[in-house]
Protein backbone atom coordinates (compact mmCIF):
# COMPACT_ATOMS: atom_id res chain seq x y z
CA UNK A 1 0.00 0.00 0.00
CA UNK A 2 2.91 2.36 1.14
CA UNK A 3 4.63 1.55 -1.80
CA UNK A 4 2.05 1.97 -4.39
CA UNK A 5 0.99 5.37 -2.53
CA UNK A 6 5.04 6.45 -3.48
CA UNK A 7 4.82 4.96 -6.72
CA UNK A 8 1.93 7.17 -7.59
CA UNK A 9 3.71 9.96 -5.97
CA UNK A 10 6.60 9.58 -7.52
CA UNK A 11 4.71 9.35 -11.39
CA UNK A 12 2.64 12.70 -10.61
CA UNK A 13 6.33 14.42 -10.10
CA UNK A 14 7.84 13.13 -13.03
CA UNK A 15 4.80 14.51 -14.98
CA UNK A 16 4.99 18.25 -13.58
CA UNK A 17 8.36 18.00 -14.56
CA UNK A 18 8.02 16.47 -17.98
CA UNK A 19 5.40 19.52 -18.52
CA UNK A 20 7.74 21.94 -17.32
CA UNK A 21 10.23 20.76 -20.20
CA UNK A 22 7.31 21.26 -22.62
CA UNK A 23 6.62 24.08 -21.51
CA UNK A 24 10.07 25.53 -21.41
CA UNK A 25 10.84 23.89 -25.01
CA UNK A 26 7.96 24.61 -26.42
CA UNK A 27 8.94 28.29 -26.16
CA UNK A 28 12.49 27.75 -27.47
CA UNK A 29 11.27 25.62 -30.44
CA UNK A 30 8.95 28.29 -32.03
CA UNK A 31 10.70 30.74 -33.86
CA UNK A 32 11.88 34.11 -32.09
CA UNK A 33 11.93 34.28 -27.98
CA UNK A 34 10.36 36.37 -25.20
CA UNK A 35 11.92 39.75 -26.20
CA UNK A 36 11.33 39.55 -30.08
CA UNK A 37 7.41 38.31 -29.30
CA UNK A 38 6.90 40.79 -27.07
CA UNK A 39 8.90 43.77 -29.07
CA UNK A 40 7.68 42.25 -32.64
CA UNK A 41 8.72 45.27 -35.21
CA UNK A 42 10.80 46.81 -32.70
CA UNK A 43 13.01 44.06 -32.02
CA UNK A 44 16.48 45.56 -32.83
CA UNK A 45 19.79 47.06 -31.26
CA UNK A 46 19.50 48.22 -28.27
CA UNK A 47 15.88 47.50 -27.35
CA UNK A 48 16.45 44.08 -27.91
CA UNK A 49 19.98 43.73 -25.80
CA UNK A 50 18.37 45.64 -23.22
CA UNK A 51 15.54 43.65 -22.94
CA UNK A 52 17.56 40.21 -23.73
CA UNK A 53 19.80 41.18 -20.61
CA UNK A 54 16.87 42.38 -18.34
CA UNK A 55 14.84 38.57 -18.82
CA UNK A 56 18.60 37.21 -18.75
CA UNK A 57 18.54 35.64 -22.51
CA UNK A 58 21.88 35.58 -23.43
CA UNK A 59 22.66 32.77 -21.26
CA UNK A 60 22.13 28.29 -22.58
CA UNK A 61 19.06 26.95 -23.36
CA UNK A 62 19.66 24.52 -20.56
CA UNK A 63 20.73 26.84 -17.74
CA UNK A 64 17.92 28.83 -17.97
CA UNK A 65 16.07 26.03 -17.43
CA UNK A 66 17.36 25.41 -14.79
CA UNK A 67 17.04 28.70 -12.72
CA UNK A 68 13.21 28.85 -14.35
CA UNK A 69 12.60 25.53 -12.93
CA UNK A 70 14.32 25.97 -9.62
CA UNK A 71 12.48 29.34 -8.73
CA UNK A 72 9.40 28.31 -10.28
CA UNK A 73 9.32 25.41 -7.62
CA UNK A 74 9.87 28.39 -5.01
CA UNK A 75 6.85 30.31 -6.40
CA UNK A 76 9.05 32.54 -8.30
CA UNK A 77 8.17 33.24 -11.68
CA UNK A 78 10.45 35.87 -13.19
CA UNK A 79 9.18 39.35 -14.08
CA UNK A 80 6.41 40.25 -16.99
CA UNK A 81 7.77 41.02 -20.46
CA UNK A 82 5.76 43.87 -20.53
CA UNK A 83 4.96 45.49 -17.10
CA UNK A 84 8.05 44.05 -16.22
CA UNK A 85 6.12 43.57 -12.58
CA UNK A 86 6.26 40.29 -10.73
CA UNK A 87 4.56 37.35 -12.29
CA UNK A 88 3.75 36.05 -8.83
CA UNK A 89 1.78 39.03 -7.59
CA UNK A 90 0.05 39.80 -10.81
CA UNK A 91 -0.94 36.20 -10.57
CA UNK A 92 -1.83 35.99 -7.59
CA UNK A 93 -4.79 38.08 -7.43
CA UNK A 94 -6.07 35.77 -10.39
CA UNK A 95 -5.28 32.64 -9.43
CA UNK A 96 -7.71 33.39 -6.16
CA UNK A 97 -10.35 34.25 -8.63
CA UNK A 98 -10.32 31.68 -10.98
CA UNK A 99 -10.33 29.26 -7.39
CA UNK A 100 -13.39 31.51 -5.93
CA UNK A 101 -15.22 30.71 -9.53
CA UNK A 102 -13.98 27.04 -9.29
CA UNK A 103 -14.69 26.50 -5.55
CA UNK A 104 -18.44 27.63 -5.80
CA UNK A 105 -19.15 25.97 -9.09
CA UNK A 106 -18.40 23.00 -7.71
CA UNK A 107 -19.97 23.59 -4.35
CA UNK A 108 -23.21 23.79 -6.10
CA UNK A 109 -22.86 21.10 -8.80
CA UNK A 110 -21.51 18.21 -7.20
CA UNK A 111 -23.70 17.55 -4.88
CA UNK A 112 -26.19 18.31 -7.40
CA UNK A 113 -24.58 15.85 -9.99
CA UNK A 114 -24.83 12.91 -7.43
CA UNK A 115 -28.04 13.23 -6.41
CA UNK A 116 -29.51 13.64 -10.23
CA UNK A 117 -27.65 11.01 -11.14
CA UNK A 118 -28.81 8.64 -8.24
CA UNK A 119 -31.92 9.33 -9.00
CA UNK A 120 -31.90 8.80 -13.32
CA UNK A 121 -29.54 5.25 -12.21
CA UNK A 122 -32.66 4.22 -9.76
CA UNK A 123 -35.28 5.07 -11.81
CA UNK A 124 -33.64 4.39 -15.26
CA UNK A 125 -35.81 4.49 -18.82
CA UNK A 126 -38.77 6.41 -16.48
CA UNK A 127 -40.01 9.69 -17.11
CA UNK A 128 -37.61 11.26 -14.77
CA UNK A 129 -34.42 9.97 -16.40
CA UNK A 130 -35.37 10.61 -19.96
CA UNK A 131 -35.45 14.16 -18.82
CA UNK A 132 -32.36 14.34 -17.56
CA UNK A 133 -30.12 11.86 -19.78
CA UNK A 134 -31.55 14.51 -22.55
CA UNK A 135 -30.70 17.52 -20.63
CA UNK A 136 -27.47 16.36 -19.56
CA UNK A 137 -26.42 15.27 -23.46
CA UNK A 138 -27.02 19.45 -23.99
CA UNK A 139 -25.14 20.48 -21.17
CA UNK A 140 -22.27 18.23 -21.94
CA UNK A 141 -21.91 19.25 -26.24
CA UNK A 142 -22.72 22.64 -25.95
CA UNK A 143 -20.14 24.98 -26.16
CA UNK A 144 -19.40 26.44 -23.39
CA UNK A 145 -19.44 30.16 -24.90
CA UNK A 146 -22.84 28.93 -26.45
CA UNK A 147 -24.46 28.24 -23.31
CA UNK A 148 -22.96 31.51 -21.76
CA UNK A 149 -24.42 33.82 -24.41
CA UNK A 150 -27.81 31.88 -24.16
CA UNK A 151 -27.39 32.59 -20.27
CA UNK A 152 -26.88 35.75 -20.52
CA UNK A 153 -29.69 36.44 -23.69
CA UNK A 154 -32.24 34.78 -20.89
CA UNK A 155 -31.49 36.20 -17.40
CA UNK A 156 -29.22 39.23 -17.68
CA UNK A 157 -30.80 40.73 -21.30
CA UNK A 158 -34.64 39.84 -21.48
CA UNK A 159 -35.64 38.46 -17.47
CA UNK A 160 -32.82 41.67 -16.07
CA UNK A 161 -32.41 39.20 -12.76
CA UNK A 162 -28.53 38.75 -13.14
CA UNK A 163 -25.79 41.04 -14.02
CA UNK A 164 -24.07 39.68 -17.61
CA UNK A 165 -20.95 40.52 -17.03
CA UNK A 166 -17.91 41.42 -14.47
CA UNK A 167 -17.01 44.48 -13.72
CA UNK A 168 -15.07 44.15 -10.44
CA UNK A 169 -11.26 44.64 -10.63
CA UNK A 170 -9.13 41.94 -10.44
CA UNK A 171 -8.04 42.86 -6.50
CA UNK A 172 -11.42 43.02 -5.13
CA UNK A 173 -12.31 41.52 -1.77
CA UNK A 174 -14.44 38.14 -2.55
CA UNK A 175 -17.73 39.38 -1.26
CA UNK A 176 -17.88 42.13 -4.51
CA UNK A 177 -18.02 39.21 -7.15
CA UNK A 178 -21.57 38.46 -6.14
CA UNK A 179 -24.29 38.70 -7.53
CA UNK A 180 -21.87 39.53 -10.65
CA UNK A 181 -19.68 35.37 -10.76
CA UNK A 182 -23.64 33.64 -10.35
CA UNK A 183 -24.15 33.00 -14.46
CA UNK A 184 -20.22 32.89 -14.99
CA UNK A 185 -20.96 30.26 -12.23
CA UNK A 186 -23.77 28.32 -13.64
CA UNK A 187 -22.12 27.63 -16.88
CA UNK A 188 -19.20 26.43 -15.45
CA UNK A 189 -21.44 23.75 -12.91
CA UNK A 190 -23.77 22.70 -15.91
CA UNK A 191 -20.86 21.20 -17.66
CA UNK A 192 -19.43 19.46 -14.49
CA UNK A 193 -22.76 18.57 -13.47
CA UNK A 194 -23.53 16.68 -16.68
CA UNK A 195 -20.11 14.65 -16.96
CA UNK A 196 -20.58 13.62 -13.30
CA UNK A 197 -23.99 12.78 -13.59
CA UNK A 198 -23.59 10.34 -16.60
CA UNK A 199 -20.66 8.33 -14.83
CA UNK A 200 -23.07 7.88 -11.46
CA UNK A 201 -26.09 6.78 -13.74
CA UNK A 202 -24.17 4.34 -15.01
CA UNK A 203 -22.38 3.42 -12.43
CA UNK A 204 -25.57 3.02 -10.40
CA UNK A 205 -27.07 0.82 -12.93
CA UNK A 206 -24.05 -1.39 -13.30
CA UNK A 207 -24.27 -2.08 -9.40
CA UNK A 208 -28.00 -2.46 -9.05
CA UNK A 209 -27.49 -5.27 -11.71
CA UNK A 210 -24.28 -6.71 -9.81
CA UNK A 211 -24.53 -10.32 -8.41
CA UNK A 212 -24.56 -8.55 -4.34
CA UNK A 213 -27.12 -6.42 -5.33
CA UNK A 214 -29.48 -9.23 -6.77
CA UNK A 215 -28.60 -11.81 -3.66
CA UNK A 216 -29.47 -8.72 -1.61
CA UNK A 217 -33.12 -8.37 -3.04
CA UNK A 218 -33.46 -12.48 -3.44
CA UNK A 219 -32.99 -12.39 0.41
CA UNK A 220 -35.58 -10.04 0.79
CA UNK A 221 -33.89 -6.75 1.98
CA UNK A 222 -35.96 -4.01 1.83
CA UNK A 223 -35.33 -2.08 -1.69
CA UNK A 224 -33.98 1.08 -0.02
CA UNK A 225 -31.84 -0.83 2.79
CA UNK A 226 -30.61 -2.26 -0.13
CA UNK A 227 -30.10 0.92 -1.95
CA UNK A 228 -28.48 2.78 0.91
CA UNK A 229 -26.44 -0.29 1.99
CA UNK A 230 -24.82 -1.93 -0.67
CA UNK A 231 -25.62 -0.14 -3.99
CA UNK A 232 -24.59 3.48 -3.32
CA UNK A 233 -21.32 2.80 -1.28
CA UNK A 234 -20.07 1.16 -4.35
CA UNK A 235 -21.56 3.04 -7.16
CA UNK A 236 -20.44 6.34 -5.73
CA UNK A 237 -16.10 5.13 -5.47
CA UNK A 238 -15.43 5.91 -9.22
CA UNK A 239 -17.22 9.02 -9.41
CA UNK A 240 -14.12 10.24 -6.99
CA UNK A 241 -11.92 9.99 -10.94
CA UNK A 242 -14.48 11.47 -13.18
CA UNK A 243 -15.06 14.69 -10.48
CA UNK A 244 -10.73 14.37 -10.52
CA UNK A 245 -11.13 15.04 -14.32
CA UNK A 246 -13.69 17.06 -14.41
CA UNK A 247 -12.07 19.88 -12.02
CA UNK A 248 -9.33 19.21 -14.71
CA UNK A 249 -11.49 20.27 -17.24
CA UNK A 250 -12.70 22.82 -15.47
CA UNK A 251 -9.39 24.39 -15.72
CA UNK A 252 -9.30 24.49 -19.47
CA UNK A 253 -13.13 25.25 -19.63
CA UNK A 254 -12.87 28.46 -17.39
CA UNK A 255 -10.53 30.55 -19.98
CA UNK A 256 -13.24 30.45 -22.50
CA UNK A 257 -16.40 31.43 -19.74
CA UNK A 258 -14.17 34.05 -18.29
CA UNK A 259 -13.26 35.65 -21.64
CA UNK A 260 -17.36 35.76 -22.04
CA UNK A 261 -17.82 37.19 -18.75
CA UNK A 262 -14.78 39.24 -18.84
CA UNK A 263 -14.34 37.61 -15.47
CA UNK A 264 -10.82 38.85 -13.81
CA UNK A 265 -9.16 35.34 -13.68
CA UNK A 266 -6.29 33.27 -14.45
CA UNK A 267 -7.26 32.15 -17.94
CA UNK A 268 -8.46 35.43 -19.31
CA UNK A 269 -4.79 36.44 -17.85
CA UNK A 270 -3.73 33.40 -20.29
CA UNK A 271 -5.28 34.99 -23.06
CA UNK A 272 -4.20 38.24 -22.94
CA UNK A 273 -0.68 37.28 -21.92
CA UNK A 274 -0.69 34.96 -25.28
CA UNK A 275 -2.23 37.89 -27.20
CA UNK A 276 0.15 40.09 -25.82
CA UNK A 277 3.20 37.69 -26.64
CA UNK A 278 4.03 37.90 -22.77
CA UNK A 279 6.14 34.92 -23.17
CA UNK A 280 7.36 34.63 -19.01
CA UNK A 281 3.52 34.60 -17.70
CA UNK A 282 1.98 32.21 -20.23
CA UNK A 283 4.55 29.83 -19.08
CA UNK A 284 3.94 30.57 -15.68
CA UNK A 285 0.20 30.09 -16.15
CA UNK A 286 0.51 26.84 -17.89
CA UNK A 287 2.84 25.38 -15.57
CA UNK A 288 0.45 26.61 -12.60
CA UNK A 289 -2.72 25.09 -14.38
CA UNK A 290 -1.01 22.00 -15.56
CA UNK A 291 0.42 21.47 -12.10
CA UNK A 292 -2.88 21.89 -10.45
CA UNK A 293 -4.14 19.11 -13.44
CA UNK A 294 -1.61 16.76 -11.90
CA UNK A 295 -2.07 17.23 -8.19
CA UNK A 296 -6.02 16.98 -8.51
CA UNK A 297 -5.99 13.58 -10.34
CA UNK A 298 -2.64 12.33 -8.21
CA UNK A 299 -4.94 13.29 -4.84
CA UNK A 300 -8.62 11.34 -6.83
CA UNK A 301 -6.15 8.18 -7.20
CA UNK A 302 -4.81 8.14 -3.46
CA UNK A 303 -8.27 8.98 -2.43
CA UNK A 304 -10.12 5.85 -4.72
CA UNK A 305 -7.04 3.73 -3.43
CA UNK A 306 -7.68 4.18 0.20
CA UNK A 307 -11.32 3.85 -0.35
CA UNK A 308 -11.42 0.81 -2.35
CA UNK A 309 -9.01 -1.66 -1.04
CA UNK A 310 -10.19 -4.09 -4.28
CA UNK A 311 -8.05 -1.21 -6.29
CA UNK A 312 -4.64 -2.26 -4.29
CA UNK A 313 -4.11 -5.51 -5.15
CA UNK A 314 -5.36 -5.01 -8.84
CA UNK A 315 -2.71 -2.70 -9.24
CA UNK A 316 -0.11 -4.17 -7.89
CA UNK A 317 -0.58 -7.14 -10.33
CA UNK B 1 -21.07 -2.79 -41.87
CA UNK B 2 -24.03 -3.13 -42.84
CA UNK B 3 -25.92 -4.63 -39.40
CA UNK B 4 -23.98 -1.71 -37.13
CA UNK B 5 -25.83 1.21 -39.69
CA UNK B 6 -29.39 -0.82 -39.25
CA UNK B 7 -28.57 -0.96 -35.68
CA UNK B 8 -27.39 2.74 -35.44
CA UNK B 9 -30.77 3.61 -37.38
CA UNK B 10 -32.80 1.48 -35.19
CA UNK B 11 -31.65 3.34 -31.68
CA UNK B 12 -33.88 6.68 -31.47
CA UNK B 13 -30.33 8.66 -30.54
CA UNK B 14 -28.42 7.31 -33.99
CA UNK B 15 -31.49 7.75 -36.14
CA UNK B 16 -31.40 11.89 -35.22
CA UNK B 17 -28.11 11.88 -34.68
CA UNK B 18 -26.96 10.53 -38.24
CA UNK B 19 -29.59 12.71 -39.45
CA UNK B 20 -28.13 16.00 -38.25
CA UNK B 21 -24.88 15.04 -39.11
CA UNK B 22 -26.26 14.17 -42.99
CA UNK B 23 -28.09 17.09 -42.79
CA UNK B 24 -25.52 19.14 -41.46
CA UNK B 25 -22.64 17.47 -44.32
CA UNK B 26 -25.15 17.90 -47.33
CA UNK B 27 -25.96 21.88 -46.59
CA UNK B 28 -22.52 22.15 -46.41
CA UNK B 29 -22.33 21.16 -49.78
CA UNK B 30 -24.47 22.73 -51.32
CA UNK B 31 -25.22 25.53 -49.50
CA UNK B 32 -23.39 28.42 -51.72
CA UNK B 33 -25.64 27.69 -54.37
CA UNK B 34 -28.93 28.12 -52.61
CA UNK B 35 -27.45 30.96 -50.06
CA UNK B 36 -30.11 33.56 -51.27
CA UNK B 37 -27.96 36.35 -50.30
CA UNK B 38 -24.04 37.12 -50.88
CA UNK B 39 -22.34 36.66 -47.62
CA UNK B 40 -19.97 39.66 -48.16
CA UNK B 41 -23.91 42.26 -49.34
CA UNK B 42 -23.02 44.93 -46.89
CA UNK B 43 -25.94 47.62 -45.65
CA UNK B 44 -25.86 50.24 -43.90
CA UNK B 45 -29.49 50.80 -44.31
CA UNK B 46 -31.19 47.53 -43.70
CA UNK B 47 -28.23 46.88 -40.30
CA UNK B 48 -29.87 44.77 -37.57
CA UNK B 49 -33.12 44.25 -39.42
CA UNK B 50 -35.49 41.61 -37.92
CA UNK B 51 -36.54 38.32 -39.79
CA UNK B 52 -38.98 39.26 -42.62
CA UNK B 53 -39.96 37.84 -46.11
CA UNK B 54 -36.34 38.53 -47.60
CA UNK B 55 -34.20 38.05 -44.92
CA UNK B 56 -35.55 35.28 -43.08
CA UNK B 57 -33.06 35.46 -39.98
CA UNK B 58 -32.83 39.23 -40.52
CA UNK B 59 -29.47 41.32 -40.83
CA UNK B 60 -26.55 41.51 -38.57
CA UNK B 61 -24.75 44.80 -37.58
CA UNK B 62 -23.39 45.39 -41.14
CA UNK B 63 -26.12 44.83 -43.05
CA UNK B 64 -25.60 41.16 -43.88
CA UNK B 65 -28.01 38.46 -44.49
CA UNK B 66 -27.91 36.32 -41.13
CA UNK B 67 -29.83 33.05 -43.10
CA UNK B 68 -26.99 33.51 -46.19
CA UNK B 69 -24.35 33.34 -43.43
CA UNK B 70 -25.91 30.75 -41.14
CA UNK B 71 -25.97 28.20 -43.99
CA UNK B 72 -22.12 28.56 -45.45
CA UNK B 73 -20.82 29.26 -41.29
CA UNK B 74 -20.05 25.66 -41.34
CA UNK B 75 -18.02 24.81 -44.38
CA UNK B 76 -14.75 25.89 -42.77
CA UNK B 77 -15.32 24.08 -39.83
CA UNK B 78 -16.25 21.28 -41.33
CA UNK B 79 -13.37 20.82 -43.58
CA UNK B 80 -10.88 21.83 -40.95
CA UNK B 81 -12.21 19.41 -38.56
CA UNK B 82 -13.44 16.64 -41.51
CA UNK B 83 -9.82 16.66 -42.62
CA UNK B 84 -8.06 16.82 -39.07
CA UNK B 85 -10.33 14.06 -37.63
CA UNK B 86 -9.22 11.13 -39.74
CA UNK B 87 -5.20 12.72 -39.67
CA UNK B 88 -5.69 12.46 -35.83
CA UNK B 89 -6.80 8.84 -35.40
CA UNK B 90 -4.51 7.27 -37.75
CA UNK B 91 -1.24 9.31 -36.36
CA UNK B 92 -2.84 8.58 -33.05
CA UNK B 93 -4.19 4.76 -33.49
CA UNK B 94 -1.00 3.61 -35.36
CA UNK B 95 1.53 4.94 -32.42
CA UNK B 96 -1.33 3.69 -29.28
CA UNK B 97 -1.36 0.19 -31.21
CA UNK B 98 2.53 -0.24 -32.11
CA UNK B 99 3.44 0.63 -28.59
CA UNK B 100 0.86 -1.76 -26.94
CA UNK B 101 2.27 -4.51 -29.03
CA UNK B 102 5.90 -3.19 -27.94
CA UNK B 103 5.65 -1.81 -24.57
CA UNK B 104 8.88 -1.70 -22.30
CA UNK B 105 10.34 1.14 -21.30
CA UNK B 106 9.94 3.00 -24.42
CA UNK B 107 5.81 2.77 -23.64
CA UNK B 108 6.47 3.89 -20.08
CA UNK B 109 8.34 7.21 -20.93
CA UNK B 110 5.51 7.53 -23.73
CA UNK B 111 2.25 7.63 -21.92
CA UNK B 112 4.34 9.69 -19.00
CA UNK B 113 4.90 12.56 -22.33
CA UNK B 114 1.04 11.53 -22.72
CA UNK B 115 -0.04 12.25 -20.03
CA UNK B 116 2.22 15.48 -19.56
CA UNK B 117 0.58 17.00 -22.62
CA UNK B 118 -2.93 16.25 -21.71
CA UNK B 119 -2.18 18.07 -18.59
CA UNK B 120 -1.87 21.27 -20.57
CA UNK B 121 -5.42 22.67 -21.51
CA UNK B 122 -6.02 22.50 -25.11
CA UNK B 123 -6.73 26.24 -25.57
CA UNK B 124 -3.05 26.70 -24.67
CA UNK B 125 -1.43 24.56 -27.10
CA UNK B 126 -3.63 25.44 -29.66
CA UNK B 127 -3.11 29.82 -29.04
CA UNK B 128 0.60 29.44 -28.32
CA UNK B 129 0.83 27.81 -32.10
CA UNK B 130 -1.86 29.69 -33.79
CA UNK B 131 0.15 33.00 -32.36
CA UNK B 132 2.92 32.11 -33.55
CA UNK B 133 2.23 30.89 -36.85
CA UNK B 134 -1.10 32.50 -37.56
CA UNK B 135 -4.34 31.04 -38.16
CA UNK B 136 -6.44 29.73 -41.30
CA UNK B 137 -6.99 26.31 -42.22
CA UNK B 138 -3.01 25.51 -42.90
CA UNK B 139 -2.12 25.83 -39.32
CA UNK B 140 -5.35 24.96 -37.41
CA UNK B 141 -5.47 21.34 -39.69
CA UNK B 142 -1.77 20.24 -38.13
CA UNK B 143 -2.39 21.81 -34.75
CA UNK B 144 -5.43 20.09 -34.21
CA UNK B 145 -4.63 16.64 -35.60
CA UNK B 146 -1.63 16.56 -33.42
CA UNK B 147 -2.99 17.60 -29.82
CA UNK B 148 -6.10 15.78 -30.84
CA UNK B 149 -3.65 12.77 -32.03
CA UNK B 150 -2.48 12.25 -28.57
CA UNK B 151 -5.60 11.48 -25.99
CA UNK B 152 -6.41 8.32 -28.97
CA UNK B 153 -2.82 6.91 -28.41
CA UNK B 154 -4.35 6.30 -25.00
CA UNK B 155 -7.68 4.58 -26.30
CA UNK B 156 -5.65 2.42 -29.22
CA UNK B 157 -3.12 1.59 -26.69
CA UNK B 158 -5.29 0.54 -23.86
CA UNK B 159 -7.62 -1.26 -26.86
CA UNK B 160 -4.30 -3.18 -27.76
CA UNK B 161 -3.74 -4.32 -24.51
CA UNK B 162 -6.97 -6.26 -24.40
CA UNK B 163 -6.03 -8.52 -27.17
CA UNK B 164 -2.23 -8.27 -27.53
CA UNK B 165 -2.71 -11.50 -25.01
CA UNK B 166 -4.61 -13.58 -27.04
CA UNK B 167 -3.71 -16.41 -28.33
CA UNK B 168 -4.07 -15.45 -32.25
CA UNK B 169 -1.36 -12.73 -31.88
CA UNK B 170 1.08 -15.13 -29.93
CA UNK B 171 0.39 -17.45 -33.34
CA UNK B 172 1.75 -14.64 -35.66
CA UNK B 173 4.22 -14.10 -33.94
CA UNK B 174 5.02 -18.08 -34.08
CA UNK B 175 4.43 -17.90 -37.71
CA UNK B 176 7.34 -15.59 -38.16
CA UNK B 177 5.23 -12.43 -39.19
CA UNK B 178 6.49 -9.36 -38.25
CA UNK B 179 5.60 -5.71 -35.90
CA UNK B 180 4.30 -4.39 -39.08
CA UNK B 181 2.10 -7.57 -40.05
CA UNK B 182 0.82 -8.04 -36.61
CA UNK B 183 -0.01 -4.27 -36.40
CA UNK B 184 -2.12 -4.56 -39.36
CA UNK B 185 -3.35 -8.06 -40.06
CA UNK B 186 -4.26 -8.83 -35.82
CA UNK B 187 -4.25 -5.86 -33.70
CA UNK B 188 -6.00 -3.27 -36.65
CA UNK B 189 -9.65 -4.56 -36.85
CA UNK B 190 -9.58 -5.60 -33.38
CA UNK B 191 -9.14 -1.71 -32.53
CA UNK B 192 -10.97 -0.88 -35.31
CA UNK B 193 -13.98 -0.13 -33.55
CA UNK B 194 -12.84 1.59 -30.42
CA UNK B 195 -11.10 3.88 -32.82
CA UNK B 196 -14.07 4.76 -34.91
CA UNK B 197 -16.23 5.75 -31.54
CA UNK B 198 -13.26 7.53 -30.49
CA UNK B 199 -12.65 9.34 -33.66
CA UNK B 200 -16.71 10.64 -33.64
CA UNK B 201 -16.00 11.95 -30.18
CA UNK B 202 -12.65 13.75 -31.20
CA UNK B 203 -14.22 15.36 -33.99
CA UNK B 204 -17.10 16.77 -31.57
CA UNK B 205 -14.43 17.87 -29.91
CA UNK B 206 -12.44 19.52 -32.30
CA UNK B 207 -15.60 21.23 -33.62
CA UNK B 208 -15.81 22.81 -30.31
CA UNK B 209 -12.48 23.81 -30.17
CA UNK B 210 -12.54 25.36 -33.86
CA UNK B 211 -15.72 27.13 -33.22
CA UNK B 212 -14.37 28.53 -29.33
CA UNK B 213 -10.93 30.01 -31.14
CA UNK B 214 -13.60 31.74 -33.87
CA UNK B 215 -15.67 32.52 -31.42
CA UNK B 216 -12.36 34.41 -29.26
CA UNK B 217 -11.03 36.11 -32.64
CA UNK B 218 -8.04 33.40 -33.55
CA UNK B 219 -9.99 31.46 -35.80
CA UNK B 220 -12.01 32.01 -38.81
CA UNK B 221 -10.99 35.73 -40.06
CA UNK B 222 -13.53 37.61 -41.55
CA UNK B 223 -15.39 38.07 -43.67
CA UNK B 224 -15.76 34.03 -44.11
CA UNK B 225 -18.45 33.46 -42.40
CA UNK B 226 -18.16 31.21 -39.40
CA UNK B 227 -20.86 30.18 -36.98
CA UNK B 228 -18.66 31.14 -33.39
CA UNK B 229 -17.71 34.66 -35.24
CA UNK B 230 -21.17 35.02 -36.10
CA UNK B 231 -22.32 34.75 -32.40
CA UNK B 232 -19.08 37.08 -31.36
CA UNK B 233 -20.05 39.55 -33.50
CA UNK B 234 -24.16 39.87 -32.55
CA UNK B 235 -23.34 39.45 -28.93
CA UNK B 236 -22.81 43.04 -28.32
CA UNK B 237 -26.47 43.46 -30.15
CA UNK B 238 -28.20 40.69 -27.66
CA UNK B 239 -30.80 43.05 -26.84
CA UNK B 240 -32.70 44.34 -29.75
CA UNK B 241 -31.41 41.80 -32.35
CA UNK B 242 -31.15 38.31 -30.49
CA UNK B 243 -32.18 36.48 -33.62
CA UNK B 244 -28.45 37.36 -35.44
CA UNK B 245 -27.24 34.84 -32.27
CA UNK B 246 -29.72 32.55 -31.84
CA UNK B 247 -29.39 31.46 -35.81
CA UNK B 248 -25.69 30.38 -35.64
CA UNK B 249 -26.30 29.03 -31.90
CA UNK B 250 -29.08 26.55 -32.88
CA UNK B 251 -26.67 25.62 -36.24
CA UNK B 252 -23.48 24.84 -34.18
CA UNK B 253 -25.24 23.15 -31.59
CA UNK B 254 -27.31 20.75 -33.74
CA UNK B 255 -24.16 19.77 -35.32
CA UNK B 256 -22.31 18.84 -31.96
CA UNK B 257 -25.53 17.15 -30.64
CA UNK B 258 -25.89 14.90 -33.85
CA UNK B 259 -22.19 13.99 -33.99
CA UNK B 260 -22.55 13.33 -29.83
CA UNK B 261 -26.10 11.49 -30.23
CA UNK B 262 -24.50 9.71 -33.20
CA UNK B 263 -20.80 8.33 -31.29
CA UNK B 264 -23.50 7.49 -28.50
CA UNK B 265 -25.43 5.24 -30.13
CA UNK B 266 -22.24 3.77 -32.69
CA UNK B 267 -20.29 3.10 -29.26
CA UNK B 268 -23.26 1.26 -27.92
CA UNK B 269 -24.17 -0.37 -31.75
CA UNK B 270 -20.51 -1.77 -31.21
CA UNK B 271 -20.58 -2.86 -27.59
CA UNK B 272 -17.96 -0.23 -26.55
CA UNK B 273 -18.15 1.47 -23.25
CA UNK B 274 -16.36 4.82 -23.40
CA UNK B 275 -14.77 6.12 -19.93
CA UNK B 276 -12.76 9.49 -21.14
CA UNK B 277 -15.10 11.86 -21.45
CA UNK B 278 -13.54 15.07 -20.59
CA UNK B 279 -12.54 17.36 -23.66
CA UNK B 280 -9.33 17.32 -23.58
Amino acid sequence: MLGLLIRRLALGIVTILLVSVIIFAGVEILPGDACTAFLEREAQGKLLENCRSDLGLNRSATERYFDWASAAIQGDFGVSAGSKKSIATLVGDRLKNTLLLAVCAMAAGIPLALMLGIVSGLWRDKPADLVISTLTIFAMTIPEFVTATLLILVFSVWLGWVPGIVLTSANAPVSEFFPEILLPMTVLALVMIAHILRTVRSSVIETLSSDYAQMATLKGVPYWRMVFRHVLPNALLPTINVIALTIAWLLGGVVVIETVFNYPGLGRMMIDSISDRDLPVTQAIALIISSVYVCVNLLADLLSLVANPRLRTAQLQ
Amino acid sequence: MKTVLRDLLSRPSGAIGLFLVVFHLVLALVSPLIAPHDYRELSALSALQPPGADHWFGNDHLGRDTFSRTLLGGREALLVTGIATPLAVIWGGFLGIFFGLVGGRLDDVLMRVVDAFLSLPWILKMLVLIVTFGTGAGVLIPALAFFYGIPVIRVARAATHDVVARDFVEAARARGHSSMSIIWRELFPNVRDALLVEGAMRWSWMLLAFSSLSFLGFGVSPPTPDWGLMIADARGYMSFAPWGVLAPVIALSSLIIGINLTADALAKALGIDRVQKAPI
